[in-house]
């Protein structure tokens, strides 16, 4: 529907604390530019949701903001930090960037996906991890090649390296 | 540096490809080249629209630049020194256009855009013949936006008109770019369609084949069609249109730019309304009934039965016996000739305000129901005060004149609706029923006003306007009518279809007269002002002349059960006029005669004459500025169908009446506008009414809002607008 006025009342379906947290961030721009919040909206109902985004959740979003629902849409489909389908509980990025792949990231990944038997842009069977679809440069030439597990970063990867650091993640 | 001649402040001196010119600050340097007809090539920018600049297909050499610039981004500057044809401007269009072209599939053969696409057009002029790239194209599920929008997205080169479209024109963004880089697409990401009243601009307003004319779909090609202007009869607006034709059928409606009427935009009823004049109950032959049974005829006998039949009421019963009614749909020519045929008859028995109740104080109507101002000048206006209309759909063009009033000027719109309907700019105040007629909001808004001015009301309100209660919604409304220097209180279909019409009128002059605002309509039907024009009134002649003994208003026609009828225009009593006697006033009637495009006439009537629609007749359209729109028909009549002005001639030749012998409709068009000149302003004065007490009315009743797309006999028979969300929900209410 394409009527702002029919919508339910505003934050029906945001968490106390979500509502919180977006209040927040309003207050860093001005009162017209709600738009600005988005983002930080997406991140905070995202760690809420398992890590990915639904379509009500996205829609609680744009009505706590005011905005038109295809704006919430365009920024959690732009940006790569966000999920619009239900994904694994650890999410992992393996960089092939440039310097990355000069010190055989795509052999790291390839390992990755053996080990995992998943593909880029898939979950694994269990709901334990989620291999992320091409990353861009994550900003650790220096000590590649890296990659990124639930935010954190593990760089001069080897495949024992890689295998030790999975174990961990139950 | 020399300037040639000092400028005046605003205005600065650049030169196009050696050509010195003056441009306005800010603006930017398509706008020049565009205004000195110097051709820059371009996908994304669009005069209408807000600037996005990422298609770069218009970038253009600027003396000192180190890159091309894009002309839509680029504003202008003193001194400025552009070339739009140079071999550095040429050479980044031509790679603009290679990467255009890497993904858009060669599918022109089976694109209904062929022929007419700007990417296919500007392939020819900046494109390279062989193709560099041999990767795989992507490939984008097409969306499903409704019935009149069909999609091919995998055409689609993201200038994100369409999107720009929903969110700056519609007011409310339906469309976005979704995911990133190569995975871009423009959709709606959840499935849904585009619902908008004017959302199928999206279609011209697409520079390839991605969103296209959904019925249109592989019906026709641009190049064998020919093309008519018309200007679409569904609302007072005028809204001009081209019909494109192929072997004498319309296959498509399009807009007719006109900057002071429609801009580039038309409503989607007047797009796909057309499809009604080809439904399957159109007649193809004049039928007569004959002891309770339909036969088809041949236009001679009908036409003499119908003047024969006529008559014989007229000698028998009086001319008197005779009601006239006409659509306001009609052409100007058809409802001159339709009152001059009905008073040649000797009856003053003529309407065509089929819709309204209340017409105690007819005599109190102006002589033409007028806007107040032109269309253009409703985006300067400070104030509007909209009463009685659900302004998006009864009228959608002016709705979004007043829109880009109240976004770009602030001006303050206010509603007074027995419900609330939805609009998508600022409203500055909304008074809806709450229990209260649309009557109690204006007498309190001219208590307001006339407490605010220190006037004193009207002697025709005063007493209501002192025992008054005015809220602070009425206070804010009487003091934004006062201030600015245009400001409209605006009557709508809804004031006017009112059964307290006459009080709610009276009401509003005295607030128009109180804040000094001028009282304006947003008269029903393409021609309501033509008709008025045209006589097509029992108590008024062509140009709003008094006549001798007024006739029968439509009400009254209805419950005099007259002994015949001539109804013209595709009228269906259920849902074109307000009296529920009609049907039963046909029926019970000795004659009717309807001169109509449909077979329903055949419920009611006992001749019925095929008679073209408004795209297979010449004709004039006045709207509601007072701008009067002649066009030549566009299509061949259906079947044996005629234009209805030379129905009714004939009829005037067979009845004996004298000066009927028109061989045109510009003859007719004429002598209206002779008439008129000459009776200008004589709309008789009436005796002043004065309200006394509060009106007994409840809340106004429901079933008074018409839908969108039931609004005549024509829109309710295409497919593609009742197939619509709109319609659908329309369904659901009624």
């Amino acid at each position: 529907m394409s009527d702002p006025t029919h919508s339910p009342p505003a934050g029906g379906g945001l968490s106390e604390h979500a509502r919180h947290e977006i209040d927040h961030w309003l207050t860093k721009f001005p009162p017209d530019r709600k738009r600005s919040a988005v983002l930080a909206a997406l991140r905070t109902v995202q760690h809420e949701n398992n890590g990915y985004l639904t379509k009500e959740s996205m829609d609680a979003v744009a009505e706590y903001l005011g905005l038109p629902p295809i704006q919430v849409y365009e920024v959690a489909t732009f940006y790569s930090m966000f999920e619009t389908k239900p994904v694994g509980r650890h999410a992992i990025s393996v960089c092939t960037n440039i310097s990355c792949m000069l010190c055989g990231g795509d052999d790291i990944l390839a390992h990755v996906e053996k080990r995992l038997g998943i593909k880029v842009g898939e979950s694994t069977v269990d709901g334990r991890f989620y291999l992320k679809k091409e990353e861009e440069c994550l900003a650790a030439c220096n000590n590649a090649p890296m990659m990124m597990v639930d935010h954190v970063y593990y760089e001069n990867l080897t495949t024992e390296k890689v295998d030790e650091i999975l174990d961990r993640h139950k | 540096m020399s300037t040639p001649a000092p400028a005046p402040s605003d205005e600065v001196n650049i030169e196009v490809n050696g050509v010195p010119m003056k441009a306005r600050k800010g603006q930017m340097l398509i706008q020049v080249t565009d205004a000195n007809e110097i051709y820059v090539p371009r996908f994304c920018y669009h005069e209408k629209l807000p600037i996005a600049a990422n298609c770069r297909m218009c970038l253009v050499e600027v003396e000192k630049a180190p890159k091309p610039m894009p002309a839509c981004a680029t504003p202008v500057a003193e001194g400025m020194k552009i070339f739009t044809k140079s071999p550095k401007a040429i050479a980044a269009q031509k790679s603009v256009m290679e990467f255009l072209l890497i993904n858009h599939p060669l599918d022109c053969p089976i694109c209904d855009q062929g022929g007419e696409c700007e990417l296919q057009d500007l392939a020819m002029g900046f494109g390279r013949d062989v193709s560099r790239y041999n990767e795989r194209k992507r490939v984008v599920k097409d969306k499903n936006l409704g019935p009149l929008v069909s999609t091919d997205m995998t055409r689609c080169i993201h200038c994100t008109r369409c999107v720009r479209f929903t969110q700056d024109v519609q007011g409310f963004q339906e469309l976005g770019t979704v995911g990133r880089g190569e995975s871009t697409e423009i959709g709606t990401f959840i499935e849904k369609s585009v619902d908008h009243e004017l959302s199928a601009n999206i279609i011209d307003l697409c520079p390839v084949g991605a969103l296209n004319n959904k019925p249109y779909r592989y019906r026709a090609r641009a190049w064998e069609m020919t093309q008519h202007p018309l200007v679409s009869p569904h609302d007072s607006v005028g809204t001009n249109i081209y019909a494109h034709v192929l072997r004498g059928k319309v296959m498509r409606i399009v807009p007719r730019p006109n900057e002071e009427v429609n801009e580039t935009w038309i409503a989607d009823r007047d797009r796909f309304s057309f499809q009604g004049v080809y439904s399957e109950d159109r007649l193809q032959k004049p039928l007569i009934r004959e002891n309770g049974v339909w036969q088809e005829t041949d236009w001679e006998t009908a036409l003499a039965i119908t003047a024969e039949r006529l008559g014989r009421v007229a000698k028998q019963h009086g001319g008197a016996q005779i009601g006239a009614l006409a659509s306001p749909s009609s052409t100007l020519e058809e409802l001159y000739l339709l009152a001059k045929l009905a008073r040649g008859l000797g009856t003053a028995n003529i309407d065509h305000r089929l819709r309204r109740s209340d017409f105690r104080d007819e005599a109190s109507d102006p002589v033409a129901p007028l806007l107040g101002c032109s269309i253009a000048e409703l985006e300067q206006a400070n104030a509007v005060l909209v009463v009685g209309a659900n302004l998006r759909k009864d009228v959608p063009i002016i709705a979004h004149r007043i829109r880009k009033a109240a976004i770009a000027k602030g001006a303050k719109v206010s509603f007074v609706n027995p419900q609330r309907y939805e609009y998508l700019f600022p409203v500055a105040n909304y008074c809806a029923s709450n229990g209260l007629h649309m009557f109690d909001h204006l007498v309190g808004i001219a208590a307001a006003a006339a407490a605010a001015t220190g006037k004193s009301a009207p002697e025709s309100v005063a007493a209501l306007v002192v025992s008054a209660q005015p809220s602070d919604a009425h206070k804010a409304i009487a003091a934004q009518l006062s201030d600015g220097s245009r400001r409209l209180v605006l009557l709508g279909a809804i004031a006017q279809r009112d059964p307290a019409f006459a009080d709610l009128r009276l009401v509003a002059a005295a607030i128009a007269e109180l804040t000094g605002a001028t009282l304006g309509y947003l008269p029903e039907g393409g021609n309501a002002v033509g008709a008025h024009m045209a006589g097509v009134l029992p108590g008024r002649s062509t140009g709003g002349k008094a006549v001798q003994a007024a006739g029968l208003n439509v009400a009254d026609m209805f419950a005099a059960r007259l002994k015949a009828y001539i109804v013209l225009g595709g009228i269906e009593p259920q849902h074109d006029i307000a009296s529920p006697a009609a049907l039963e006033a046909f029926k019970s009637a000795e004659f009717v005669v309807a001169l109509s495009p449909y077979a329903t006439a055949k419920e009611y009537a006992h001749v019925v004459l095929p008679i073209g629609t408004f795209a297979e007749t010449s004709g004039t359209y006045v709207n509601l500025e007072g701008r009067w729109q002649s066009v030549p028909g566009a299509a061949k009549p259906v079947g044996e169908s005629r234009p209805a002005w030379k129905v009714l001639r004939v009829l005037g030749n067979l009845s004996n009446l004298p000066a009927f012998d028109y061989v045109s409709s510009d003859q007719i068009a004429d002598e209206v506008r002779k008439q008129v000149a000459e009776g200008s302003g004589a709309a008789p004065k009436a005796a002043a009414r004065t309200l006394q007490s509060k009106l007994a009315l409840a809340a106004p009743p429901a079933g008074n809002d018409v839908p969108l797309y039931q609004i005549d006999a024509v829109v309710r028979r295409s497919p593609a607008l009742q197939e619509t969300q709109e319609a659908q929900r329309g369904q659901g209410e009624a």
